[in-house]
């Protein structure tokens, strides 16, 4: 299960998408994230496959891919769907329960609101797939600097984020091996009720606290070792620099924008 | 009781981008009472394969029969296999969680649904067995005790299932010398007294050597090489070819051959080797 989780992961590769800078793509996908939530007629929401389709067809990434990871938050979505056919009050009456109705408004707005997910996964699915996480960080740190003004700590919290990005799967690795050999001891982590199935987690819990705190502890030293004292004066092995690519990428994105903005204008 | 394995394949990550080939076409027979070396270097399929034979893993191809018992089948009960087929991690010390020594021993057997009477004779056996001393650390928490007591006590965890083959994976590794030859010698105790079946997975030629009355060596997830220690001893170049070696003592006495001293081929064990030397040493004694 946790391996079918494309969001985090990262597929190695030399498209332009995997050349553009990080910070452009940071950028680019949060303008495509509130975009798509500013949709509100399945034109557009074509509009915005269309494009992302172009985009992942660009990266070289099987477009399957990053459907398999929309499915593990398949249930969230489903929720989202049913708690607005419910919820959302509308004039127009589709049909009548008596208790309950179903009202146009109100299945627009699930059906937008099932799509906007969908699209806010793949869309942050493309930037983690083709940026490196420690590319990613760095983009965050750059980005997030000129807050440093104001005693924003951008640097310790790239750092955390890099440390924790880089420890997940160890310790997924960790946990796997940690039930695997409680497994063989005959735990079974699989059936019996919600009670019995927590209570199964402890063989596993303890062993990967005790670990991640040891790894966590020779870390540190390893880093106090090389002589870390946090961001100041620090110089970077590779610099940031903003690209040809990163210009048609925006350009493309502006494109995408006015072409939505004048679809909803038209379309109403 | 044996193990059958047949025409097994075993795909990492299938289909995604890290897709690598584990195992392929291994056909293995592990009779009962043998005791079996596995070698090879990082990343030859060992650790996978062991894994496969208490139904840790399932086979992307091929079947695998304990005891009769087809461990690709769906149907077949996976806690009916581990009851005889224990596994042994890489640094088993890293699975204790329970407050106490005794319990942590006793989480397996209770696993298996026995009475209390049954899991604490089983609980004290095993200490036994590994050589803890149960009045002096049954109550002691698993946290503070030294990491050879830390292995011993995850290794008597297993123990206490009371299986009929045990497999284990590197169970010296990171341990001081000390350590290492008690856990070497409570294996051999293990094979001698109980019977038990042993599969030991190893990077040292040495412990290999003293141990083992057949060697495995896998390389790229195939079997290259299957025979008695004595054989499969004699190919060094072969083995230094896949980034192993020979033990040190047949080192020693090829390093003597090429001397001109007389020592004959075929020997492996330190003890046999140091019995050679010391017979050559004696007679240039007489010389003398």
């Amino acid at each position: 299960m946790l391996k079918d989780i494309t969001l985090g992961q990262y597929f190695p590769g030399d498209s332009a998408i995997h050349r553009m800078d990080p910070r452009m793509k940071l950028i680019l996908t949060i303008i495509y994230i509130v975009g798509v939530f500013f949709i509100s007629n399945l034109p557009g929401y074509l509009l915005a496959l269309a494009f992302l389709y172009l985009v992942v067809r660009i990266s070289g990434i099987k477009f399957d891919y990053l459907l398999k990871g929309v499915k593990p938050l398949r249930f969230i979505i489903i929720f989202t769907f049913v708690l607005n056919l419910f919820f959302v009050q509308g004039e127009t009456v589709l049909f009548d329960l008596g208790f309950w109705r179903l009202t146009k408004e109100a299945l627009e707005n699930a059906i937008y609101f099932a799509l906007r997910l969908v699209f806010l996964v793949m869309g942050t699915s493309v930037l983690t797939l083709t940026t490196s996480p420690v590319q990613l960080t760095d983009g965050l740190e750059r980005l997030m600097r000129p807050l440093q003004k104001f005693h924003f700590p951008a640097h310790e919290l790239a750092m955390m984020m890099t440390i924790a990005l880089r420890f997940i799967p160890t310790l997924l690795e960790e946990t796997d091996k940690i039930q695997k050999a409680q497994m063989a001891r005959g735990a079974d982590f699989e059936s019996g009720n919600l009670i019995a199935r927590a209570k199964a987690m402890i063989p596993l819990l303890v062993p990967l606290f005790v670990s991640a705190f040891r790894r966590a502890n020779d870390l540190a030293m390893a880093m106090e070792a090389r002589c870390y004292r946090g961001g100041d004066h620090r110089t970077r092995l590779r610099e940031l620099k903003y690209t040809k690519l990163d210009l048609f990428g925006a350009l493309a994105m502006a494109g995408f924008i006015a072409l939505i903005v004048v679809e909803g204008k038209l379309l109403g | 009781m044996s193990i059958v394995i047949e025409q097994l394949n075993y795909v990492y990550m299938s289909g995604g981008p890290y897709e690598t080939k584990a195992l392929s076409d291994i056909n293995l027979t592990i009779g009962d009472g043998e005791f079996i070396g596995l070698i090879g270097h990082t990343g030859s399929g060992k650790s996978t394969l062991v894994q496969h034979l208490n139904g840790l893993l399932m086979p992307s191809s091929g079947r695998i029969l304990v005891d009769g018992l087809d461990l690709a089948d769906k149907a077949t009960d996976r806690r009916a296999v581990r009851r005889r087929v224990g596994l042994v991690f890489q640094y088993p010390e890293n699975q204790l969680f329970e407050e106490t020594v005794e319990k942590d021993i006793a989480f397996g057997p209770k696993n298996l649904g026995l009475d209390e009477n049954e899991i604490a004779r089983r609980v004290k056996d095993a200490m036994r067995r590994v050589a803890l001393d149960y009045d002096e650390l049954h109550e002691r928490s698993v946290f503070e005790l030294s990491g050879g007591q830390m292995r011993r006590v995850a290794i008597a965890g297993v123990l206490a299932m009371e299986p009929q083959v045990l497999v284990l994976d590197e169970p010296c590794a990171g341990l001081d010398p000390r350590g290492r030859e008690e856990i070497l010698s409570l294996i051999r105790n293990l094979h001698k007294e109980a019977g038990t079946t042993i599969v030991m997975v190893s990077h040292s030629m040495d412990d290999v050597a003293s141990l083992a009355e057949r060697v495995i060596v896998m390389n790229h997830g195939e079997v290259v090489m299957d025979g008695a220690p004595r054989d499969v001893f004699s190919c060094g170049e072969e083995l230094r070819g896949m980034g192993l070696d020979v033990p040190q003592a047949v080192m020693l006495a090829q390093k003597l051959r090429e001397k001109g001293y007389d020592i004959p081929e075929g020997l492996y064990r330190t003890e046999e080797i140091m019995a050679e030397i010391m017979k050559i040493a004696g007679k240039e004694a007489q010389h003398a």
